[in-house]
């Protein structure tokens, strides 16, 4: 494996949903450790660009290589690639019949192949990273949205993903869960995660970003550092867009 | 939510909408609405096993009868239990992408739907069974000769084109997350169904499947039409030979009564042990 190399390379992909061009040319890539933050407005493909990197969407044209495998829909390796590209929604998504941490040791024991003691050691240590080591019997529907996040975090973690995607993480939260999900995701990128994050979290994308990309119509508008962006943004939308979202 | 029109059911559905109608209304869930009915049911119940136990010639058909009891739930049982199997196979079948599957799922639960569930019986009994039975080497063709066996199966092929539209009612009504999240972690579909949609369809699907089984035990009559020597058959074959109708049929429908209403509760209580907590 080519360390220089990234380890996601989108190369003009395209997606339509019907009439809408969900997705319209977007070409990029991610670097190994690199933390990317997207922005832009409802509907600006997003999320349908987050799920193209692990294959909940496939591109009608284009290529999405991921650790050097083309994420495809005939791709018997799809599961494989899925399994390194941990994803966090913005509903949560946790498994509301499964305590916290029977929701983390699940895919450890039928992915991974891990014992029963083993992943539940594994669980209990990624429930005491998250900050709620004490919330392993619960289920879900008995946690706040932060830690029902936090779980969730938690669950994609203990596949030990090579890459973390995160779909607006913080959008369903109350603003005072929005803190502790976030230093999370800090710690994580501290840690040297590779990740991409749709958020219009400012204070996260100056403290953990390296880049930050501003998408608009399923195309990427502008792509630069965070503090270039906030403070002095090359394009007229980019610049109506955050007059929009700083107020 | 659950397929409740009863415009798209036939014969079963319709008693099985009202199952469910009542199972809505069943008691311990407040007390301001008491289910007198109940109390009713009680005393009504003690009064008989009162005039029953003392008096013989009641005693004495209940013993007869009893043995007609074994096949009901001997039918019962096994019909449901197929049943259940089959039914998921072709729910399965009906929430797949494969159009193949879909296809063929569709087709097994509309065919069957669209036909009475004694004129099911009567076709298996005298057409289906007769012809695989030919056309299977001995000894296992009298696996499809025997009376039992073939009422068994012919009940759980048309209750499991009931099941089939429940289970995918349960799998439908799970959010569409549900399934990313595990395909995210890297489970396959068939992982995905196993591990997460399933167990909570199931859990939501409880309470029809708990009506569906109470309307079994009711409709595995139907197989004394082709001489399952089931509850109803007998009864009818001990009151025709006694010439005692009104003491016959009324220790039936209470003996029916009895096993669904002890049924009821079980499934109740099972209902209320997988909930999933709040
Ligand atoms: N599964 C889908 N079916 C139909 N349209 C979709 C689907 N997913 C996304 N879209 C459409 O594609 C466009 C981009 O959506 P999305 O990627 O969710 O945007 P964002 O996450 O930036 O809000 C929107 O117009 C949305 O309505
Ligand atoms: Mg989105």
């Amino acid at each position: 494996m080519n360390p220089v190399e990234p380890i996601i390379q989108i190369e003009n992909v395209h997606k339509r949903f019907g009439k809408v061009h969900a997705l319209n040319g977007v070409s990029t890539a991610v670097r190994r450790g690199e933390v990317l933050v997207l922005i832009g407005p409802s509907g600006s493909g997003k999320s349908t660009l987050l799920r193209c990197i692990n294959g909940l969407e496939h591109p009608d044209s284009g290529r999405v290589i991921v650790d050097g495998i083309t994420v495809d829909r005939r791709a018997n390796n799809i599961n494989a690639v899925r399994a390194e590209v941990g994803i966090v929604f913005q509903q949560f998504n946790l498994f509301p019949h499964l305590t916290a941490l029977q929701n983390i040791t699940l895919a450890q024991r039928v992915i991974r192949k891990r014992g029963t003691a083993e992943s539940e050691k594994i669980a209990r240590a990624l429930l005491a990273k998250v900050g709620i080591p004490e919330k392993a019997e619960a289920y879900p529907a008995q946690l706040s949205g932060g830690q029902q996040q936090r779980v969730a975090i938690a669950r994609a973690l203990a596949m030990n993903p090579k890459i973390m995607l995160f779909d607006e993480p913080t959008s369903a939260l109350d603003p005072e869960m929005i803190t502790e999900v976030l230093e999370t995701m800090l710690l994580l990128a501290k840690e040297g995660m590779t990740m991409v994050v749709v958020s219009h979290e400012m204070g996260f994308a100056k403290a953990a970003a390296n880049r930050i990309v501003f998408m608009a119509e399923g195309a990427i508008v502008e792509d630069t550092t965070p503090t270039q962006l906030y403070t002095n943004p090359r394009e007229e939308r980019t610049k109506q867009f955050l007059g929009k979202i700083l107020h | 939510m659950l397929d409740s029109d009863p415009s798209k059911r036939t014969s079963p559905p319709a008693s099985v909408s009202r199952e469910a109608t009542r199972g809505r209304a069943f008691p311990f869930a407040s007390f301001d609405r008491f289910p007198y009915w109940i109390l009713i049911l009680l005393i009504a119940g003690l009064i008989a096993a009162i005039v029953i136990a003392t008096n013989a010639e009641y005693s004495q058909i209940i013993e007869i009868l009893s043995s007609g009891i074994y096949y009901t739930l001997y039918v019962a049982f096994f019909a449901y239990a197929f049943a259940l199997v089959f039914g998921l196979i072709a729910g399965l079948m009906r929430v797949s992408h494969n159009p193949v599957l879909y296809t063929l799922g569709t087709l097994y639960v509309e065919v069957i739907r669209g036909i009475p569930l004694l004129v099911q019986i009567l076709y298996f009994f005298y057409v289906i069974a007769p012809f695989v039975a030919d056309r299977v080497p001995e000894p296992y063709d009298q696996f499809f000769r025997s009376e039992v066996n073939e009422g068994i199966l012919a009940l759980s092929i048309g209750y499991g084109a009931y099941l089939a539209e429940v289970y995918r009612a349960g799998i439908e009504a799970i959010p569409r997350g549900q399934m990313e999240a595990a395909r995210s972690l890297g489970m396959s579909y068939v992982q995905a169904m196993q591990h997460v949609i399933l167990p909570q369809a199931i859990r939501i699907i409880l309470p029809p499947l708990g009506n569906d089984f109470v309307s079994m035990l009711k409709d595995s009559a139907l197989t004394s039409s082709i001489s399952v020597k089931e509850l109803t058959l007998w009864t009818r074959q001990r009151s025709a030979n006694t010439f005692r109708p009104l003491e016959h049929w009324t220790i039936a429908a209470l003996l029916y009564l009895t096993m669904t209403l002890g049924l009821s509760l079980i499934v109740r209580y099972i209902e209320r042990k997988y909930t999933i907590p709040k």
